[in-house]
């Protein structure tokens, strides 16, 4: 237990460090790939929660995801414009509005989502999730008011009291901070009893039903959990990127944070965050190289489904227990 | 009245299309109890080849069979390598090897075609229009793919009903554990289907090439209605892809034909227009949400 705690606490600190050494090296991109990883290991973690840990397999968190970025896009569109939302809710640019306005409102939505698509098991729960995610997406391409297909600009990042967030390290040390907390919540949630519930109707549903549980009300709190981790790393992503569009919610979205699930390792805490960041190192170095990045991409992903079981962080438990 | 007749008929050519695809995919599904994301990637297969060999000679039929070739051998190819090391594993990793399926496809037709959507004709015979209702012409080449599909979906129902393969498959679909246990090879039944799924596939792409663009990421949009078609008619159930094809492809196209314009009605401007549209695209998936909350293993399941 200690040396876990300050083997998070030396990986906090290295990464606290990236915008100095991104400054250092004059590789001022880092800090940018770096934070939108880490945005995209919280988003695949929420995911985690429900599939690696509930049994959930999901196929429309980025369904979620995209509703947090979009409450912090309408938020600052109607802020911009000086209107209001339905014409009673007016704009804002406080990040302390908007990112528990966009948990809340991701959580509202998985909350929908999940009652109905808990009814289902097996294909047809990946099915419908799948389904409900299309129909966000359709939705906000026909709304025309938020810019359709091509989304919202958002032309300056929300704002904190006493920060400047216009700067990009102290942007990117605010991520790295939520990073963290996520973190920690969730490892805190998965040891508490509610996340021993949830393992235990992924082991055997039928069982704890017969225990007295009852398991459609617990996915659903896990759902929704899961749901509004989704919506709190979206909102920050379009703080992070200036910018929201339909393609959060695009279904190939939610593939992506099933393989960075997988990738990483299902059902353990860093996982999430290290296929995060596996996935999006590869894409982006690959896509240096050649056009053709998805190819490779397409075959390691290949590779590691079929060859290995548990993902990088299984791989890295072999190769140090091969040390030992 | 003449213009909706019209669109029925868009829409069971369409539905006829989806069930093509459908019949392979839920036959996949309910046999061998994989999800085949890439069976969309096949269809593009089958239409690229077809496209592909019909420029090059000039020949529709020799484009036919190439792409049924190509989209056949593809499809065993796949079974063989990756499909048969997942049937044991779980519905994720069948999703994301299937995923990764997806990007490879996708990529190395980028690679060998490039970007531009390829462009072909009907063949010559079918490249007219027959006024079918006094005021309506109606091209010939859509009635023609129209009656492939009926056919298909005949010569299925006879193959699945009458035959000794066929009673194979039904058994499989219904109970996969029996039939291995009676001593059946099933090892060569599943790469059969798979491989016929996979013809059908390659099917609707020849005969989707003429009248849509042949590009990279055809299959990815088409493959999320087949899915849904595949849910809503019921797993495994060749009857319900049959069914569930040919009422969401109606439905589907009807949607998309006067949604927007009904809208335009009592909405002002070109909100209304987009709007439309969006609802038209979330129809399907409204569709087999509700059916999915009245009948959880959808209309026709095959396995009890």
């Amino acid at each position: 237990m200690k040396r876990e705690t300050l083997g998070l606490l030396v990986v906090f600190i290295l990464l606290a460090l990236v915008p100095f050494v991104a400054a250092l090296t004059g590789q001022a991109s880092w800090t940018r790939l770096v934070g939108q990883a880490l945005i995209y290991g919280m988003a695949a973690a929420s995911l985690n929660f429900i599939l690696g840990y509930g049994g959930m397999v999901s196929f429309g968190h980025a369904a979620f995801f995209g509703i947090g970025g979009y409450v912090v896009g309408v938020f600052y569109h109607h802020f911009d414009a000086g209107t209001a939302f339905l014409g009673i809710i007016p704009g804002t640019d406080q990040m302390l509005i908007t990112l528990p306005v966009a948990i809340v409102v991701a959580g509202l939505a998985a909350a929908l989502v999940g009652a109905l698509s808990l009814r289902t098991g097996g294909v047809q729960f990946i099915m419908i999730t799948l389904a409900f995610a299309q129909m966000f997406f359709f939705l906000f391409i026909s709304l025309k008011t938020y810019g359709g297909e091509d989304g919202i600009m958002v032309r300056r990042t929300n704002s904190l009291p006493g920060l400047n967030m216009k700067d990009k390290a102290t942007l990117y040390w605010v991520v790295l901070v939520f990073a963290a907390a996520y973190y920690l919540f969730l490892r805190r949630l998965v040891q508490s009893s509610f996340g021993q519930i949830i393992a235990g109707i992924r082991q055997n549903e039928r069982r704890m039903a017969a225990m007295g549980i009852s398991t459609y009300r617990y996915k659903l709190y896990a759902f929704v959990l899961s749901g509004m981790g989704a919506g709190l790393s979206g909102a920050l992503m379009v703080n992070f990127l200036r910018f929201a569009s339909p393609d959060m919610m695009h279904w190939s979205r939610s593939g992506e944070l099933m393989v960075m699930v997988i990738l990483g390792g299902v059902g353990t805490l860093a996982g999430p965050f290290i296929g995060a960041g596996a996935l999006f190192t590869l894409e982006t170095t690959l896509a240096r190289f050649t056009e053709h990045w998805m190819l490779p991409v397409g075959i390691l992903l290949l590779v590691v489904v079929l060859t290995t079981k548990g993902g990088l962080m299984a791989l890295v438990a072999k190769l140090k227990g091969r040390a030992e | 009245m003449i213009l909706l007749f019209e669109q029925l008929l868009n829409g069971l050519q369409y539905g006829v299309t989806l069930f093509l695809l459908a019949a392979g995919l839920t036959l996949i599904f309910g046999i061998m109890g994989v999800i085949n994301l890439a069976h969309g990637a096949l269809y593009m297969v089958g239409a690229f080849a077809a496209a592909w060999v019909a420029i090059q000679t000039g020949s529709f039929w020799g484009g036919l069979v190439s792409g049924l070739l190509a989209s056949a051998l593809a499809g065993v190819l796949v079974e063989l390598g990756v499909m048969r090391r997942l049937y044991a594993r779980d519905h994720l990793d069948q999703v994301l090897a299937t995923f990764a399926l997806i990007l490879i496809f996708n990529q190395s037709a980028v690679m060998v075609f490039g970007r531009q959507p390829l462009f072909t004709s009907a063949p010559e015979i079918f490249s007219g229009a027959i006024e079918i209702l006094p005021g309506l012409p109606y091209p010939t080449y859509r009635l023609f793919v129209i009656a492939v599909g009926l056919v298909v979906a005949l010569g299925l129902y006879v193959l699945i009903n009458k035959t000794r393969v066929g009673m194979l498959v039904r058994a499989g679909a219904t109970n996969r554990q029996m039939v291995r246990a009676l001593g059946v090879n099933i090892q060569g039944l599943y790469t059969a289907v798979f491989g016929l799924g996979a013809l059908l596939a390659g099917l609707a792409g020849v005969m989707a090439s003429p009248i849509v663009s042949v590009q990279v990421g055809m299959g990815d949009e088409i493959i999320l209605a087949t899915f849904v078609v595949v849910v809503i008619g019921g797993v495994g159930s060749v009857k319900g892809a049959f069914v569930a094809g040919i009422v969401l492809g109606m439905f589907d196209t009807m949607l998309r034909a006067f949604l927007p314009a009904t809208l335009q009605q009592v909405m002002p401007g070109p909100e209304a227009q987009a709007l439309g549209v969006g609802i038209s695209s979330m129809g399907i998936y409204l569709m087999m949400a509700l059916v999915l909350l009245i009948r959880p293993r959808g209309l026709f399941a095959a396995r009890g």
